[in-house]
């Protein structure tokens, strides 16, 4: 890496990474399919990403998933790195939205989705299914399947969580001056 | 709350080592059981693992939850494997050798049985080391040894700032989410699937803001004490290299490299008993 | 020794952010080995002036300033952040968020490892600078494992270790309980005899502050100072009550009392007050203007404990037997050192934590059942920081949120809703952004959430933890205003000041168990209760000394007078501008 990260930056990936951690192991929500349960870490990634750009989204997915996976004693590195890939895409919106503008209107949600899909079918539907076929051989049909239904799974619950966050963030960046009291 | 790993402060060989060590020994390791499929080496790698694990003083019941865990995930995903292809094995031989049939396409061929067993062993294999690693290193040192290793001090500290907010943030995450549930915030499989997403970010947007905050107030707190003033940085935790590291580190290497040669030593890094 | 150390000449700063300077034409002269305490209501600069010290103006918060500051000779403008640490050391308000090692080891070393510091001179410092703040038995503890206290004292080694001549505290007294704030000064009042730095001090509890001893306090208001004076000359004047900021106790009662304060009676700390005979007579006429007795009208009970027992693991009881009944209507403080039991007990009674042993009634009515929604019915829990309960940005999606998901129709929602923001004041913010409020205004928000579901208990926890005297009294005065109205009121708290003025009774609990259940003004008349409690003596007690007066009657009569007073102020005026 040639630029330098900021402070800040570092401090992000180390932040993000403890709440992707958090989320990913210990929040379970159900999903509809029996057994199954809702990645919601992957939504807070996606704000970090367009708070933080591509590189804290890389390596917040990364070292993120590594503890995840960690704590549960083996890490499983193909999904690793898509979970990072996943960081480093939709941390690439950053640069087409300004959330310190306070503005996350139709055209900024568009954006952040069209960015997040594309980085979970990037992730889980190229990357992580990729790997599993170079590294542990299974069978392409089984890599793919599993892969899609993680995409899908992962993108609806960031375009429904995630948007609902950003939008939020923005309207706290709101200045007071064009507020009116009303009686 | 549920169990987690982690690291359990001993006497042994391999608590003895410096972190650094235990990183890299996990990294070859790791890399040497993704790349290889040869049986011989998986069950050599499987059983020094097993062998190393022994040494650490380590206890089976303290990573029993976690056994318990992997072996689930791991049945899961060899019953994927079999459903989507159970003609797999056959692919990789290239002889069929069946021995009855399922249903349909569902036959069971020795080659499929025999491929499915190195699936397993292939993920057996890391545990031990990976334990090993989770449950013997000090977390305090790990910041350094991924310094020691080539990785930016930054980056380091970034690992070493997850490990030690995490359990802040497990207690912010507790605290908001009975708060909210007490509001009526439900996630449980009572409410609708698109209900649930939603009323998840009503406890997850505090907990983000809160946490943005915390962004800002602990890089200011760093940024006072002069971190990122210099190219490098020195560690008070950090352990000098003793002869044991090296021998370690010179033994993963040579696993390593004789893995690779044994691997692609015929030119296929599947062993095949079935030619 | 150089005259002036740090001098502000003219020193202006605006944030980039905003369209007004935050600081106006400081002019600010402070010698080596001085010990300088700033104070001043939220928003009047104080914190700006610490930044601008510190170096995070303009590296961290950008802006523009006019005006020279030089410290040591040299003018900040010139130096980064780094060289500026050289000479300034902070320890910020928020222990857990500075506590950055994973050790108190590392967290002690951590400035000297940034500083390429061979490891056997860090190992050799670290362990020196741990004495000095008395920590060395804890060096391989993790920050979960210590007291807030602690975790200032690990902070404050990790600058010690630079051998910095300014140490710059920004309200170090916000999250400690009263007995650690007073260990806390006491050390660094120690530190500064043995090292001969330059002490500057930020903080909004005065009388807390000043007991480690002060050369001058800096008053500020709107971006100016408007005092400059040793504590003696202040106190002497009005200017404080003036300003908004609470006076010392005792000082208080002196000019309740009627004494005239002149500077030569040393009135910067109640053990060095000088009061001649007229004066303590004039006290004692003060004081014999009481009413005494006083009725208590006997109200239904609302909720009764009956020896509960809760442990988080098997091997400890958090809580051990615990029984108490509350009546309708009553305030209630609940106090004790950090880990005493007293957010668990909250924590059990709003069912966030499962009952084991023993029994809980409202009303009667045996809640072992219910869940926490239910619960929430009855029992209303408002967190300490509004930040971490609001989950929508704006004021009535936030309120309208419990309801809403309950499916409730949409009549009976606007109809609560609007209710509730009227009776919190917020009806006319009803649309705005939450960002926009100020603090008080949110912690209402929070409140107002809550009181949707209407429940007859409210639990606060550290309803005014940080907070300034307007913030303080704004909200205090909202809560009292709602216990009015019926609603019971609990509130976890180490805030003497809130304990004395506006609650009935203390429940104090130490090691898990209930130690007593009593009125505040017999708490603050035991000293050992008071040091269980992890409280400090008040100054009224020791002044009632002083007098020959009863300390507990003095204390209660104190109280009432002030109460009398104060209803008389005109109501706080609403600030938006929040401390930066």
């Amino acid at each position: 890496m040639k630029t330098q990260l900021s402070i800040k930056s570092i401090v992000a990936i180390g932040i993000g990474s403890a709440l992707f951690f958090v989320l990913g192991r210990f929040v379970a929500i159900p999903s509809p399919i029996p057994n199954t349960t809702i990645n919601i870490q992957y939504a807070v990634l996606g704000v970090l990403g367009v708070l933080f750009g591509p590189i804290v989204g890389f390596l917040t997915g990364l070292i993120g998933h590594v503890l995840i996976d960690l704590s549960w004693g083996s890490p499983w590195w193909s999904w690793i790195v898509g979970s990072g890939v996943f960081g480093f895409i939709v941390g690439i919106v950053s640069k087409k939205i300004d959330m310190e503008a306070g503005v996350f209107g139709s055209k900024e949600i568009a954006l952040f989705n069209g960015f997040q899909i594309a980085a979970h079918i990037g992730a889980w539907g190229m990357i992580a299914p990729g790997l599993d076929i170079l590294i542990y051989s299974e069978p392409v049909v089984k890599a793919f399947t599993q892969g899609i239904a993680a995409a899908i799974m992962n993108g609806v619950s960031t375009a429904v969580i995630g948007t609902v966050l950003l939008i939020g963030y923005a309207k706290t960046k709101v200045g007071t001056g064009s507020l009116k009291k009303e009686n | 709350m549920a169990e987690t790993l982690a690291y359990i402060q001993r006497k042994s060989l391999i608590h003895d080592l410096t972190g650094a060590t235990k990183f890299l020994f996990f990294i070859m390791w790791s890399i040497a059981a993704m790349i290889t499929y040869d049986t011989r080496i998986l069950l050599a790698l499987f059983v020094i693992g097993i062998f190393l694990f022994y040494i650490s003083k380590l206890k089976w019941k303290e990573v029993r939850f976690a056994l318990i865990f992997m072996f689930v995930l791991m049945g899961f995903n060899m019953i994927g494997v079999y459903i989507f292809g159970p003609e797999q094995g056959v692919e990789i031989y290239g002889t069929r050798h069946e021995l009855f049939v399922i249903a349909g396409p569902y036959a069971v061929t020795l080659e499929q049985l025999f491929y499915m067993f190195n699936f397993l062993m292939k993920y057996l294999s890391v545990i031990p080391i990976a334990l090993l690693f989770i449950m013997a290193t000090n977390p305090s040192e790990f910041a350094s040894s991924l310094n020691k290793i080539g990785v930016s001090y930054r980056i380091g500290y970034a690992v070493a700032l997850a490990l030690r907010y995490i359990p802040d943030i497990q207690r912010d995450y507790h605290n908001i989410s009975k708060a909210q549930q007490a509001r009526g915030i439900d996630l449980s499989r009572k409410d609708k699937f698109f209900d649930r997403l939603k009323n998840s970010a009503a406890i997850l947007f505090p907990l983000v803001l809160s946490s943005l905050q915390g962004i800002e107030v602990i890089s200011n707190a760093m940024e006072l004490r002069g971190f990122g003033k210099n190219k490098k940085r020195t560690w008070i935790v950090e352990r000098k290299f003793k002869k044991e590291d090296y021998r370690a580190l010179a033994f993963g290497a040579i696993l390593l490299v004789i893995s690779i040669i044994v691997t692609f030593s015929d030119g296929n890094r599947f062993y095949n008993p079935f030619l | 020794m150089e005259e002036k150390f740090i001098s502000f000449q003219d020193y202006t700063f605006q944030y980039r952010a905003q369209s007004e300077p935050t600081l106006k034409h400081i002019n600010l002269d402070i010698k080596k080995g001085e010990r300088i305490v700033i104070i001043g209501p939220s928003g009047s600069g104080k914190s700006t002036i610490a930044h601008s010290l510190n170096g995070l103006i303009p590296f961290s918060y950008p802006g523009e300033s006019m005006g020279s500051l030089t410290i040591g000779g040299k003018e900040v403008k010139t130096l980064s952040i780094f060289e500026l640490s050289q000479y300034v050391g902070t320890v910020l308000q928020d222990t857990d968020g500075q506590f950055i090692g994973m050790t108190v080891l590392e967290d002690i070393a951590f400035s000297m490892e940034n500083n390429c510091v061979p490891q056997d001179e860090m190992i050799r410092k670290t362990r020196e600078e741990a004495v000095k703040v008395q920590i060395l038995e804890k060096l391989d503890a993790s920050p979960h494992q210590l007291s807030g206290g602690q975790k200032q004292r690990v902070s404050l080694a990790g600058i010690l270790v630079n051998n910095v001549p300014v140490l710059l505290f920004d309200e170090p007294l916000a999250n400690l309980d009263p007995y650690a704030g007073k260990k806390s000064m006491e050390l660094i009042d120690q530190i500064q005899k043995e090292t001969d730095t330059t002490v500057i001090l930020i903080e909004h509890r005065l009388e807390d502050a000043l007991h480690m001893g002060a050369d001058r306090i800096i008053l500020m208001e709107e971006g100016e100072i408007v005092a400059d004076e040793p504590p003696s000359v202040l106190f002497a004047s009005e200017k404080l009550k003036e300003a908004g900021i609470r006076e010392p106790l005792y000082i208080t009662a002196l000019k309740y009392g009627g004494c005239k304060l002149e500077p030569s009676m040393k009135l910067e700390k109640i053990q060095d007050l000088f009061l001649e005979e007229e004066q303590k007579k004039q006290m004692r006429q003060w004081f014999s203007y009481r009413k005494k007795e006083k009725k208590e009208e006997e109200k239904p009970v609302i909720l009764s404990v009956e020896d509960i027992s809760f442990g988080y693991t098997e091997e400890k009881e958090n809580l051990s037997h615990i029984s108490f009944t509350v009546k309708e209507g009553e305030m209630i403080s609940i106090v004790g050192k950090n880990g005493a039991g007293k957010s668990t007990m909250a924590k059990i009674l709003c069912g966030f934590e499962k009952l084991e042993k023993g029994e809980i009634f409202i009303k009667g009515r045996d809640i072992k059942g219910d869940t926490i929604k239910e619960r929430a019915r009855q029992i209303g829990y408002v967190m300490q920081n509004p930040n971490q309960m609001i989950s929508k940005p704006m004021v009535y999606e936030e309120v309208a949120m419990g309801l809403l998901v309950q499916k409730k129709p949409e009549e009976e929602i606007k109809k609560r809703v609007e209710e509730k923001l009227k009776i919190c004041g917020l009806y006319s913010f009803r649309n705005w952004p939450i960002s926009a409020l100020s603090y008080g205004q949110k912690k209402r928000v929070t409140i107002a959430s809550i009181l949707v579901q209407e429940p007859d208990i409210l639990i606060l926890d550290e309803p005014t933890a940080g907070q300034d005297f307007r913030h303080y009294t704004e909200i205090m005065d909202f809560l009292k205003s709602l216990n009015e109205k019926g609603i019971t009121v609990l509130m976890i708290t180490h805030d003497m000041h809130l304990i004395l003025e506006y609650t009935n009774r203390s429940l104090v609990f130490a090691d898990g168990k209930l130690l007593a259940d009593t009125t505040p003004s017999t708490l603050f008349g035991n000293p050992e209760l008071i040091k269980k409690a992890s409280l400090k003596e008040t100054s009224l007690y020791e002044l009632a000394k002083q007098c020959k007066l009863d300390g507990k009657e003095f204390i209660e009569w104190f109280i009432e007078y002030d109460k009398e007073v104060r209803r008389k102020w005109p109501k706080p005026l609403h600030t938006s501008n929040e401390n930066l």
